[in-house]
C-alpha cells in the first residue's frame, strides 16, 4: 500500500543532508564544548558555528541564541523565566487564545502562582488585531506572548505590527515560531521580536534541539542551574549532534525558501480546490495569510478521528482536531476560538504537506477523501443539519 | 501499526448493521457526555413461536469515534436474535472483552452502545405501555441526566 504523510506540521523526517552533517559528531568529534582540551574545542566550534548559522537566519546576533531541548522549554522559559525575572515590575501577562499547549498550560500554571492572565480573541480566519492588544496592555504588563503562525490552521498573526504595538508601550514581544520559522522569513529587528521560539524537527532537522532567542539586554531566570552552558541560561551538556543537525536544517531550508514556498503553495492550492469540491465541506483559518503548507477543513456530520482512522487505512497519514482525538476529549481551542461549534471542530481535518510531498499524493487524497467522508456521513445520525432532538 | 485492535479495525472497516429502521419497535437516542457523540439505535421486536420478544433486526448511527463505531457495530452482531431479556444483560465489560485492547481514555465510548440499546428497549416498553423493571428505569435516568448535560454543554441552541 502506498504511504503518505500529510503530518508536517506534527513532525518531519530528517534530510539525509543533515544526517550525514550530525554523524561525524557522536564518535569522531564527540567532545564537550565545555573542555578545554582539543575534543572539547572541534565540539565548541561546531556549536558556536551553528549558533551563528541561526542567528543570520533571524537577523540576530550570535550571542542572543541559546539552545533548548524542546520548543516547549523554549516556551516555557520565556513565560516563567520572564516572569520570574519581573516580578517586581508587574504581573500581567498577555498571550493568545490560538496558543500551542507549552504556551497556554505555562499561563494557566503562572495564574496559579499568582499573575494575571489576558487571553486576546481572533477573528473567525484567527487572526489577531493589533488594536486588541494595545488596550489589552496595562501598567504592569510584562510580556506579551503571541503565535507567529498557528500550528492547526496555518493563520500567520501580523507579528510586526503586534511587536510595533509591544514597543511602543515598552512591553517586551515574544513570539511562537515553531511554524513559520525556516518556512517563511523572519527578522527579529524588522518584526520588532524581542523573543523567538523555534524548533529543529519541525523543519527536517533531529527530534530533541530548538532555540531561543534572547534580545541582547533581557534578563530572565533559568530553568535549568547547573554548569552555565549557554551563557548561564540553560545549563546542560551540549547536544552538539542536534545542533549541527539544526544548523544544516536551517543551511538547506534558507537556501530553498523561495522555491520551495511557491512549491508548496501550489501543492495547498490545488488541495484547497480539490477537497472544497466535496459538498459541505469548509476551510478552518485564512485564505491567504497562511503557511503555504498547513490546510485546516471541516466536513459536515462526521467525526474527525474515524476520518483520520479511515484515511489511515488508505495509507494517508493526517490529524484532526475533534474532541475524540484528544486527550482530554475536548475539542481543540484554536478552532473554537474561530468561532466553531464543538460538533464542527469535530469534522476537522488538518493536512500539513512537506518537502517530500508530491502532486501525485494531492490527487490521490483528492480521489479517495469523498468516497471516505459519504462512508462516515452513512453511519452518522445527521444528515442534512445538526439537530438534536 | 494501528491505534487500536485488530477485533476494533474488523468491526471499523465494515460495520455492521449501519443505518435506520422505518416504524422502529424502539429508538435509543443517547449521548456521550465526555467528547459530545452522538448514538441513535434503533431495534425491531417480534415475538418469537414460544411468545417471548426477540430482537428481530438492529441498526445504528453515531457521531463518534472509531471505538463508538466499533462497539455498537458488534453490540448489534450480539444483541439480534436474543430476547429483551438476555439483550439487557450485555454489559461494557462484555464489549471490551471482546475488542480487545480498548484504550482507557476510550471506556467511555463502550458505555455509548449499551446506553443506546437500553435507551431503545425502553422506548418500546414505553409504547407498549409495560412495566419497566427499576434496573432499566435506572439506566433511563442516567441517560436522560447526561443528556440535559450535553444539550448544555456541547450544543446551545442547536436544541431542537
Ligand atoms: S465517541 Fe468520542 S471518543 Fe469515542
Amino acid at each position: 500500500m502506498k504511504k503518505i504523510y500529510f503530518d508536517y506540521a506534527a513532525t518531519s523526517p530528517v534530510d539525509p543532508r543533515v544526517i550525514k552533517a550530525m554523524l561525524p559528531y557522536f564518535s569522531e568529534k564527540f567532545g564537550n564544548p565545555m573542555s578545554l582540551h582539543g575534543f572539547g574545542q572541534e565540539a565548541k566550534l561546531a556549536l558556536e558555528k551553528s549558533r551563528k548559522e541561526i542567528a543570520d537566519f533571524i537577523g540576530a546576533e550570535i550571542k542572543e541564541i541559546i539552545f533548548t531541548g524542546s520548543a516547549t522549554e523554549s516556551n516555557n522559559s520565556v513565560l516563567k523565566g520572564l516572569a520570574q525575572a519581573n516580578k517586581e515590575k508587574g504581573r500581567h501577562i498577555i498571550i493568545s487564545q490560538i496558543e500551542h499547549p507549552c504556551v497556554r498550560e505555562s499561563a494557566k500554571w503562572l495564574e496559579k502562582q499568582g499573575y494575571q492572565i489576558t487571553r486576546l480573541p481572533v477573528d473567525k480566519y484567527g487572526l489577531l488585531n493589533p488594536r486588541d492588544l494595545e488596550n489589552a496592555i496595562k501598567k504592569d504588563t510584562i510580556l506579551v506572548s503571541l503565535i507567529h503562525a498557528s500550528n492547526e490552521i496555518g493563520t500567520i498573526q501580523p507579528v510586526k505590527e503586534l511587536g510595533a504595538a509591544c514597543r511602543q508601550k515598552g512591553v517586551l514581544f515574544h513570539t511562537d515560531a515553531v511554524q513559520s520559522f525556516g518556512k517563511i522569513p523572519i527578522d527579529v529587528n524588522k518584526m520588532n521580536i524581542d523573543l523567538l521560539s523555534a524548533s529543529s524537527h519541525k523543519i527536517y532537522g533531529p527530534k530533541g534541539v530548538a532555540c531561543l532567542y534572547i534580545r541582547k539586554g533581557i534578563k530572565i531566570e533559568p530553568l535549568l542551574h547547573g554548569g552555565g552552558q549557554e551563557s548561564g541560561l540553560r545549563s546542560s551538556t551540549s547536544n552538539v549532534p542536534g545542533i549541527v543537525g539544526f544548523a544544516e536544517a536551517v543551511r538547506i531550508a534558507k537556501k530553498d525558501m523561495k522555491k520551495e514556498n511557491l512549491r508548496l503553495f501550489r501543492l495547498s492550492q490545488k488541495l484547497i480546490k480539490g477537497l472544497l469540491k466535496i459538498e459541505g465541506s469548509h476551510l478552518n483559518g485564512h485564505p491567504q495569510k497562511k503557511l503555504p503548507n498547513i490546510n485546516n477543513f471541516w466536513f459536515d456530520f462526521i467525526e474527525g478521528e474515524s476520518l483520520v482512522m479511515q484515511l489511515d487505512l488508505e495509507g494517508i497519514a493526517a490529524s484532526t482536531g475533534s474532541a475524540c482525538s484528544s486527550v482530554t476529549l475536548e475539542p481543540s481551542h484554536v478552532l473554537m476560538a474561530l468561532g466553531l461549534k464543538h460538533q464542527e471542530a469535530h469534522g476537522s481535518l488538518r493536512i500539513s504537506l512537506g518537502r517530500w510531498s508530491k502532486e501525485s499524493e494531492i490527487n490521490y487524497l483528492i480521489r479517495v477523501l469523498p468516497q471516505i467522508v459519504e462512508n462516515l456521513r452513512k453511519i452518522s445520525p445527521f444528515k442534512t443539519s445538526f439537530k438534536f432532538d | 501499526m494501528n491505534l487500536y485492535s485488530k477485533e476494533i479495525m474488523k468491526h471499523f472497516k465494515k460495520p455492521q448493521n449501519v443505518g435506520k429502521i422505518k416504524n422502529p419497535s424502539g429508538l435509543g437516542k443517547v449521548g456521550n457526555i465526555k467528547c459530545g457523540d452522538i448514538m441513535h439505535l434503533y431495534l425491531k421486536i417480534a415475538k418469537d413461536k414460544k411468545e417471548r420478544e426477540v430482537i428481530k433486526d438492529v441498526k445504528f448511527e453515531t457521531f463518534g469515534c472509531t471505538v463508538a463505531v466499533a462497539n455498537t457495530s458488534l453490540l448489534t452482531t450480539m444483541v439480534k436474535g436474543k430476547t429483551i431479556e438476555n439483550a439487557l444483560k450485555i454489559t461494557k465489560e462484555d464489549l471490551v472483552k471482546k475488542l480487545g485492547d480498548v484504550p482507557a481514555i476510550k471506556m467511555h465510548c463502550s458505555m455509548l452502545a449499551v446506553d443506546a440499546l437500553g435507551e431503545a428497549i425502553y422506548d418500546y416498553y414505553k409504547k407498549e405501555g409495560k412495566e419497566i423493571a427499576p434496573d432499566l428505569q435506572k439506566r433511563h435516568e442516567h441517560a436522560e441526566k447526561v443528556e440535559r448535560e450535553i444539550k448544555r454543554k456541547f450544543h446551545g441552541e442547536e436544541q431542537g
